[in-house]
């Protein structure tokens, strides 16, 4: 009888799925939906937008810390009552963007947002927000933390963000782990174990549905094993690659290590189809220390790439665009990173990453 | 309540850049509720407790709200004797507007619901495009669902499932836009929203819609089906700003970072400063209007290119969607129809065909496009591949039979378009 009731008092879900985002909208921006002609980019952080009706639309965009207490979201619901229409977007790299009609709004609004400590930026040219993903506050399989890292960096990185002094724009990424949340990016800054995973046999059993598990491995190095008389999964080491990719389904099957979960840094992953097509991240550097809380080995690399590609990139070159023209040789002599065999790729079809020609820069 | 000592997140509260470590700590320190006070306290002393040992210490579970069998991604503290508030901090994945717009007013009822329930912890948005409600217990996700859900928000994917989708800010704020991203994005997810909420599928299925090849939506790398904005006619040019342009910067200017920049070479700086471009070799790769905005407008016979199979790393190595339609209109309901059941038609023989933990892409790359290309009901097009075969291991005998076809379907465009 209390079972029935009990049944009876849960509600069940309205399957609504995605909302219409047609009621969040701007009205400006409702009524001239698909008919926006140009824009332009009168500072760093700021958007104009004309429409055929002869209508602007004003976006001002600013970082935040991702994480949001609900003070800080208020805060900017605030600043969006006070000193824009009430109308706000994400973009997808976290930043907030604001709307507003009449162009003498946004140097207020820009103020209002300073003042609260958010950084407007991450424009065109600029090097933007970081995307990333949980890491140690919230993930269950991470190398390390995400928040943490995006905000060491992004202290390091601030002018940069604020202002327009790249040759093109730079989407950099840090993720925790090997299956890439953060994705692909201009930058990548990406946990990368060395050691193979270590076995809690006691648990193994219990805890993970071991074919699956071994059907995971993408080099067939699990196999089932009694071990001290327990059903349990043993790691061929010599073929294992340290992916990591057994621990999600078998947490039993630690990779994460404080010593060795290594973090390797990737360049020129570009999603757009401008100038050229979308290509993946390449390999730069590895073996460098996860080291919170501000994570100075990996923030010193990075800068360094930046550096060398503001310096050198021409105009609207992103940095996969830059390298190609540069060539890779160029590349770790300008960044003074060493090529090792470790960025000979090795993996299936990796042999079309070879240079089969006579083209070399001397 | 002792708070936790956090020596090295407090190192996260120094420089510029707005710090989440002090947003945590005004939630632990000021806000009303000791719920709140507390829980976030126990987190901030596991983080720590995380950075000092650099290890996680979460581990997943089962926590759903009734009715639906994913959306929630369970969180249990590994060390939940020492944090004991935070032992359980569960994330609900909350599918945003397409798009991603809200008016103040809705956000702070979120944040009014969330931190009746939640820690007070949200982002806008997760990598999966999801609202992320970060720090939840078991019990309060389903107070907190039922809440949201009443005023027009429903839970996202987690697991083997379709997963919530992305669209830019597309046709409400860009000139680039080529179709109705928005409505692209709720006609596919909605439909599948069964898949979506009862994990049953081989793996994650994820759709992502860009207005154009800019693809903003990181789609061609993200999604198992990308729908990108394209046009076909020609490129509209306005010439007395092309003009105007090259007068502020200067023809060298132009030549190099426009001509030369155009990866087929279907720019030509005439004599008198203005522009011709081959639009029969453009590839609509949007260069040229991402430089000048002002001169350079998509054609008017717009619509999408579809790609397929794109996905990171596990387990395969990584994969980049392929064009399955090199070119559909998105305009009549038909279109629509069409575009939906291309989705339909995929999901399913993947779902019938796919091994387990197996993308699409993945399986693309185990029987060949060809074979689901059969699977779906779609003839083969140039247009899908970077360059025809170069293995000469194939068996073609039906090689006649093929031709003729080619010549049909021919001959059936020509006709249509007559």
């Amino acid at each position: 009888m209390a079972e029935v009731k009990q049944k009876k008092e849960m509600r069940k879900p309205i399957e609504t799925g995605a909302p219409d985002g047609f009621q969040y909208m701007h009205p400006t921006m409702r009524k001239n939906f698909g008919q926006w002609k140009w824009h332009d980019h009168p500072r760093p952080g700021v958007l104009r937008h004309a429409a055929n009706s002869g209508d602007e639309i004003w976006t001002v965009r600013a970082g935040t810390q991702r994480i949001l207490d609900v003070f800080t979201l208020r805060t900017l619901c605030d600043i969006g009552d006070k000193f824009a229409d009430g109308f706000v977007r994400f973009t997808i790299r976290s930043n907030i963007e604001y709307m507003v009609k009449d162009a003498s709004k946004v140097e207020p609004l820009i103020e209002a947002l300073e003042k609260e400590g958010f950084v407007v930026g991450g424009t065109k040219n600029s090097v933007a927000m970081i995307s990333h993903t949980q890491g140690w506050l919230h993930c269950d399989i991470p190398g390390t933390d995400a928040s943490g890292v995006v905000k060491a960096m992004m202290d390091e990185l601030i002018d940069e963000f604020k202002n327009n002094d790249m040759p093109n724009r730079v989407h950099m990424t840090t993720s925790c782990c090997q299956i890439n949340c953060g994705g692909q990016g201009d930058i990548a800054i990406n946990i990368q174990h060395t050691k193979p995973p270590k076995i809690n046999h006691d648990l193994v059993s219990n805890v993970c549905e071991r074919p699956s598990v071994v059907a995971r491995c993408p080099v067939a190095a699990i196999r089932p094993a009694m071990v001290n008389g327990k059903a349990s999964l043993e790691v061929d080491e010599k073929k294992c690659i340290c992916c990591g990719a057994c621990f999600p389904p078998c947490p039993p099957m630690q990779i994460n290590d404080p010593e060795h979960s290594k973090l390797a840094i990737w360049v020129g992953g570009n999603h757009s189809n401008a100038r050229s097509k979308p290509t993946f991240q390449k390999l730069v550097a590895a073996g460098i220390p996860n080291n919170p809380p501000r994570w100075p080995e990996a923030t010193a690399i990075v800068k360094r790439i930046l550096k060398k590609y503001k310096e050198d990139g021409k105009d609207w070159e992103r940095i996969n665009d830059w390298i190609e023209r540069i060539g890779w040789p160029r590349f770790f002599e300008l960044t003074e990173l060493p090529f090792t065999k470790y960025h000979i790729d090795n993996w299936r079809g990796g042999r079309k990453t070879l240079n089969s020609s006579t083209y070399i820069r001397f | 309540m002792k708070k936790h000592d956090t020596p090295m997140l407090d190192e996260l509260e120094n420089g510029p850049w707005p710090s989440f470590i002090s947003g945590i700590k005004k939630l632990r320190d000021t806000h009303p509720e000791k719920r709140i006070n507390e829980m976030t306290n126990d987190l901030l002393g596991q983080l720590e407790h995380s950075y000092e040992t650099r290890k996680g210490y979460w581990k997943g579970g089962t926590v759903s709200v009734y009715g639906y069998g994913g959306g929630i991604i369970p969180r249990f503290s590994e060390v939940g004797d020492a944090f004991p508030k935070s032992k359980e901090f569960h994330t609900l994945r909350v599918q945003p507007p397409a798009g991603n717009f809200y008016t103040t007013d809705i956000l702070r009822k979120m944040a009014d619901s969330w931190e009746k329930y939640g820690s007070g912890l949200v982002t806008f948005h997760g990598q999966t495009g999801n609202i992320m409600f970060i720090g939840s217990t078991s019990e309060a996700t389903q107070h907190f669902f039922d809440e949201i859900n009443e005023y027009g928000f429903d839970l996202g994917g987690a697991g083997p499932c379709v997963r919530t989708a992305m669209s830019c800010v597309g046709a409400g704020r860009c000139e680039m836009s080529n179709i109705n991203e928005h409505k692209a994005h709720r006609l596919l997810v909605n439909n599948f929203i069964d898949d979506m909420h009862r994990p049953a599928l081989p793996y994650k299925f994820k759709f992502k819609v860009s207005g154009c090849a800019n693809d903003c939506m990181n789609s061609i790398e993200r999604a198992d089906m990308s729908i990108i904005g394209t046009w076909r006619d020609d490129i509209k040019i306005d010439q007395e700003e092309f003009k105007k342009y090259v007068d502020s910067k200067g023809r060298k200017h132009v030549i190099d970072n426009i001509v030369t920049r155009c990866p087929t070479n279907a720019i030509s700086l005439n004599d008198d400063d203005t522009v011709t471009i081959d639009n029969k070799n453009c590839v609509k790769c949007m260069h040229c209007l991402n430089v000048i905005p002002k001169a350079f407008h998509p054609g008017d016979d717009k619509g999408a290119t579809v790609l397929m199979g794109g996905k990171r790393t596990l387990k395969i190595g990584d994969l980049m969607g392929t064009v399955i339609v090199p070119f559909m209109k998105l305009e009549t309901q038909e279109d629509w129809d069409k575009l939906v059941e291309i989705a339909e038609e995929s999901i399913d023989f993947w779902a019938d065909n796919a091994l387990e933990h197996e993308r699409c892409g993945e399986m693309i790359e185990r029987i060949g496009l060809v074979n689901f290309l059969e699977g779906i009901g779609i003839e083969v097009d140039p247009n899908m591949v970077g360059n025809p075969r170069e293995s000469s291991y194939f068996r073609g005998d039906g090689w006649d039979g093929e031709a003729v076809k080619w010549y049909e379907r021919a001959d059936a465009a020509d006709k249509d378009s007559a």
